[in-house]
């Protein structure tokens, strides 16, 4: 999914938020930057939410930014969007630095370009599905047709077709953060922000909207900025995951690259539960060739996935190979799938 | 907690007897004094002053208001300012009045009889609440036609809906900036405690100094009063409302006015129109009240039966005014958690409005053409019947239950009233001013004893110190039943969740109920007395009470309860040693709200037999030479209201820092 080519839709640089009476100066301060976030509280009474995060976002991809409560996650969501205005830094969005954005036009992207799903949906009670759905529409002055119209299509595209006249607190937590996505997805915007949307659901149902946002972002294709604690989700939804811990980001890349190369000691930990054989590619346990290697067995991409390999690499007598654009890479024999399969982890 | 033991222990020995004893052997040790020097001394330095006779003071009051009432229509700030704000009201009562009650311009009869206030209130009932409580209000107006008290009733009506108008036009806005600004918040908060706390009485006077006896006066009065209800409800609702909700309309771009008026003023609605409910209860309340300067309607037709003793009158107004509370009560409860309807039921429901509507046009209609509309009609009088019969209730009480009644009267009177009024009024100034100071040391500390002192001495000041003396002590009385009342009840409640369910209602039902109601069938049980008004003072302030406790008990938390039943605890230890013991807070916050609202009944209980500085503000509104001691009885009685409530303070936080 990911499009490196493309430029990025959205633009992350060193973004700082300081909660607190003397919060601009945190950020500017290398002393006050060195120190840690419970040291910080202690000498200045601030509290850094976001510490010099950078990161992009590229059209259409799945990002998501991960991290356990009080990580600083959902602050950075709202700084994007200015729901909470960040300290310092840069964000930008298709070529345009929203935090110089005046009132007005800040109003106007969110009417048109971002839309945000909640974890406690912020539903407005006294509405039916239909006209909450339409809120964000008539907020931006479409006509009561027209955005009654727009919200139909949309009910039915989250699978709500039916439920239209009912109120939020006759459905239940699943369906009301599908009211959620709708009312998100009704103003066609360029991006989706979802902050925890799928915390505050049963296990089960929890599994089904996420499966409900692959198939929306198959089908509209839009850029997600996705926030969760959860490791399962980040690596089942995200085509890149940022870890965030105590405001700062410690690594940014492909669920591949966090279970094959964790920075530091805190993401190995983290993803020490991941079933590699699911995560991992060949590119991550191919071995060079070697001399008594027999070259004639079949051929795989760099990108499957171990755990789709499993049968070819098995059922073969001789090694894979593992072809880029006709350049063997390297290959993956018994011995290499098996030690992924039985968790055997390399180094530990 | 360990230091400060630690300190009086080491500090014990050398203090002296009285104060190793602890608190309350202190405050008997200050009482016993009291007595026992109250005996060579009693009778001198009383301070005793004549009901007719003024002080300087008194005079030079009088001087203030005949002054005022000379520049009325010459002095600037009344001209263009007072003047002006009486004009703008009377404009609007007058034309409320001529619009139901009184004649329209040009015509005898208001320009809606009653067939079309009947139909617009049942209307508007059915349309903001259900059909339920339209047919108690249609029920409801129409028994005010039958008891003979249509154009009364419609002048309170007409009183309440002017100044409930002005209330929510000022307050809903202002509810809505407290909720919106921290800042404002924290400015008017303490402001409406004051208007609240203060007996509504007090500013009666001083108002009607301003803008004259009548009824713009009792709007301004029953404003005071009306108003706080709605600011703190509306600014309470929407600072409720869920932030979910603001910042999920915030990230899809709305702008503040939108924000205010599609989300947080519709997820309030519920708390703002149970705001409206108070502010119209409070006004019902005090428009009734109102009627000791002039304001005409119900209370006025109360207040003279209480005058001449006529128990039948005021039975037959004050039920008209019980009912008034409670149509207004239950509709605008109803209207407050309205069901939302289903979409089909919704276009039949559109119908049946726009029908209903024709049909409340129509009887306006006929009521504005023909008499029989528009007049109600003679011939059914049910009031006659129903003052006949509360005379006869009151005679056979009188006669009958009196040995029973009289007996209770006698004994609280003799038992508790006489020795502490003789105590309190008999004594020299100084030996109570003494006896005050000492015991607000004793139990609030010094800033508290400060303010005794201060409010003692500016109670001396008003030159009404006597009759300040007789009607605290009627106050302490009232307010030591009011507390019986509630830890009795307020424990049952607390413990048994059936009788909560039952005794609640009546609770709430008595406190919707203007002040005056209450005096009328204790009138006829007690004969007008110090004893009436206490009684009187008593069911007004004990709901309050009541409840307080019964929520302190029932807010012990379940685990100490279930431990202290573990431990084999008797229902008698668990209420002595865990329950009372640890809803000391609502004890004490309890006490200091009865005695709030017993205070202010002693107006009312001045129209009853009470005397005293109840006496001395009722004379004041009705005699111009008496109008400087009314004034100054009033602000004696914001004295003795703010000197209890300090002291009872005080002695709560000090309660609170000792870790109770």
């Amino acid at each position: 999914m990911t499009t490196e080519t493309s430029s990025p839709v959205i633009s992350v640089r060193e973004l700082w938020k300081v909660f607190g009476q003397k919060a601009e100066q945190v950020p500017r301060s290398p002393d006050l930057c060195a120190l840690s976030r419970r040291e910080l509280i202690e000498q200045t009474g601030c509290t850094a939410a976001v510490r010099e995060v950078s990161f992009d976002v590229a059209p259409g991809e799945v990002f998501v930014v991960m991290g356990l409560s009080g990580s600083g996650k959902s602050t950075l969501v709202r700084c994007l969007t200015r729901l909470v205005e960040p300290t310092t830094g840069e964000v930008v969005f298709e070529g345009e630095d929203i935090l110089g954005a005046d009132k007005k036009r800040l109003r106007d992207l969110r009417r048109r370009k971002f839309s945000m799903v909640f974890q406690h949906f912020g539903l407005l009670p006294y509405r039916q599905v239909v006209d909450n759905v339409a809120y964000g529409l008539e907020i931006r002055g479409t006509g009561r047709a027209e955005r009654t119209r727009r919200a139909m299509e949309v009910i039915e595209l989250v699978g709500l077709d039916g439920y239209e006249h009912s109120y939020p607190d006759q459905l239940s937590g699943g369906m009301q953060q599908r009211v959620g996505l709708a009312r998100a997805l009704a103003g066609d915007p360029d991006v989706l922000f979802f902050d925890e949307p799928f915390s505050a659901l049963d296990p089960l149902i929890r599994r089904d909207m996420q499966n409900e946002v692959i198939r929306l972002h198959h089908e509209v294709g839009k850029t997600m900025v996705f926030i969760t604690h959860d490791l399962s989700e980040a690596l089942k939804l995200g085509d890149r995951i940022l870890i965030m811990r105590d405001g700062k980001m410690i690594q940014c890349g492909t669920g591949a690259d966090l279970v094959g190369a964790p920075a530091d000691d805190y993401v190995r930990d983290f993803v020490r539960d991941v079933a590699r054989s699911h995560v991992l590619t060949l590119r991550w346990i191919m071995r060079d060739q070697r001399a008594d290697d027999e070259l004639d067995g079949p051929e795989l991409g760099p990108d499957v996935i171990v755990r789709d390999a499993v049968r070819a690499v098995l059922s073969s007598d001789r090694p894979v190979k593992v072809v880029k654009d006709g350049e063997l890479l390297g290959v993956v024999g018994n011995e290499e799938i098996l030690a992924v399969v039985a968790g055997v982890e390399a180094g530990v | 907690m360990a230091t400060t033991t630690t300190t009086t222990a080491v500090a014990a020995p050398r203090t002296p007897l009285l104060r190793r004893l602890g608190r309350p052997a202190q405050v008997a040790a200050v009482l016993v004094a009291w007595v026992v020097v109250w005996f060579p001394t009693h009778g001198t330095a009383t301070l005793s002053l004549a009901p007719a006779d003024l002080t300087p003071l008194h005079r030079w009051l009088n001087h203030v208001n005949d002054t005022v009432g000379a520049n009325r229509n010459t002095s600037p700030i009344f001209l263009y300012f007072f003047n002006e704000i009486r004009a703008v009201i009377d404009g609007l009562v007058t034309f409320i009045q001529a619009l139901i009650s009184q004649e329209w311009f040009g015509r005898p009869v208001p320009l809606l009889g009653w067939l079309g206030v009947v139909a617009v209130v049942t209307y508007v009932s059915w349309v903001f609440g259900n059909w339920r409580v339209a047919l108690l209000a249609a029920g409801g107006f129409v028994f005010f036609g039958l008891q003979g008290l249509w154009q009364e009733s419609m002048d309170t009506f007409a009183l309440t809906i002017a100044a409930v108008l002005i209330s929510l036009l000022f307050g809903i806005p202002l509810g809505i900036w407290a909720g919106l600004s921290d800042r404002f918040n924290r400015l008017v908060t303490p402001v409406l405690d004051f208007m609240q706390t203060m007996p509504t009485f007090v500013y009666l006077a001083p108002l009607t100094l301003l803008f004259l006896i009548g009824p713009a006066s009792a709007v301004i009065a029953t404003l005071i009063y009306a108003m706080p209800p709605a600011i703190r409800l509306t600014a309470h609702g929407i600072r409720s409302v869920p932030p979910a909700a603001i910042e999920a309309t915030d990230s899809l771009g709305a702008t503040g006015w939108q924000r205010l008026t599609r989300v947080l003023l519709p997820l309030s609605r519920r708390t703002i129109v149970l705001g409206i409910n108070q502010t119209i209860m409070a006004a019902l309340s005090m428009v009734t009240i109102a009627a000791l300067i002039d304001a005409p309607g119900l209370g006025q037709t109360v207040v003279q039966a209480l005058q001449t003793l006529d128990v039948g009158t005021a039975f037959n107004a004050g039920l008209a005014i019980v009912v008034m509370a409670i149509v207004l009560d239950r509709v605008t409860t109803a209207a407050s958690d309205r069901v939302r309807v289903a979409a089909p039921a919704r276009r039949l429901r559109r119908l049946l409005v726009a029908g209903g509507g024709i049909a409340a046009v129509v009887c306006c209609y006929f009521s504005y053409t023909y008499v029989w509309a528009a007049e109600f009609p003679d011939g059914l009088d049910v009031g006659s019947a129903l003052r006949r019969g509360a005379d006869s209730v009151t005679t056979w009480a009188q006669n009958d239950l009196s040995g029973a009644t009289a007996a209770f009267k006698n004994l609280v009177t003799s038992v508790l009233l006489n020795p502490l009024q003789a105590l309190l009024v008999e004594s020299p100034w100084w030996l109570v001013g003494a006896v005050a100071v000492g015991l607000a040391v004793l139990l609030g500390g010094v800033r508290a004893a400060v303010t005794t002192a201060i409010c003692l001495g500016l109670i001396i000041g008003t030159g009404l110190w006597q009759d300040s003396m007789t009607t605290l002590a009627m106050t302490i009385v009232a307010t030591v039943m009011v507390m019986v009342l509630g830890v009795v009840f307020g424990v049952w409640m607390g413990r048994n969740r059936h009788a909560d369910r039952i005794i609640r209602p009546i609770l709430d039902a008595g406190q919707t109920m203007p002040a005056f109601v209450y005096l009328v069938p204790f009138l006829a049980l007690f004969a007008a007395s110090r004893f009436t008004a206490i009684v009187a003072a008593v069911v007004f302030a004990a709901p309050v009470a009541i409840k307080i406790i019964s929520d302190g008990v029932r807010g012990i938390s379940a685990t100490t309860v279930e431990a202290a039943t573990a431990a084999g605890s008797s229902t008698w230890q668990m209420i002595t040693k865990v329950q009372l013991p640890m809803s000391r807070q609502s004890l004490t916050l309890a006490a200091n709200q009865g005695l709030i609202y017993v205070l202010s009944m002693v107006v009312v209980g001045g129209l009853v037999g009470a005397g005293a500085l109840g006496y001395d503000v009722v004379a004041g509104f009705s005699q111009g030479s008496l109008y400087g001691k009314g004034l100054a009885a009033g602000v004696a009685i914001v004295l003795l209201g703010i000197m209890l409530d300090r002291i009872a303070r005080a002695a709560q936080q000090s309660n609170k820092s000792k870790g109770h």
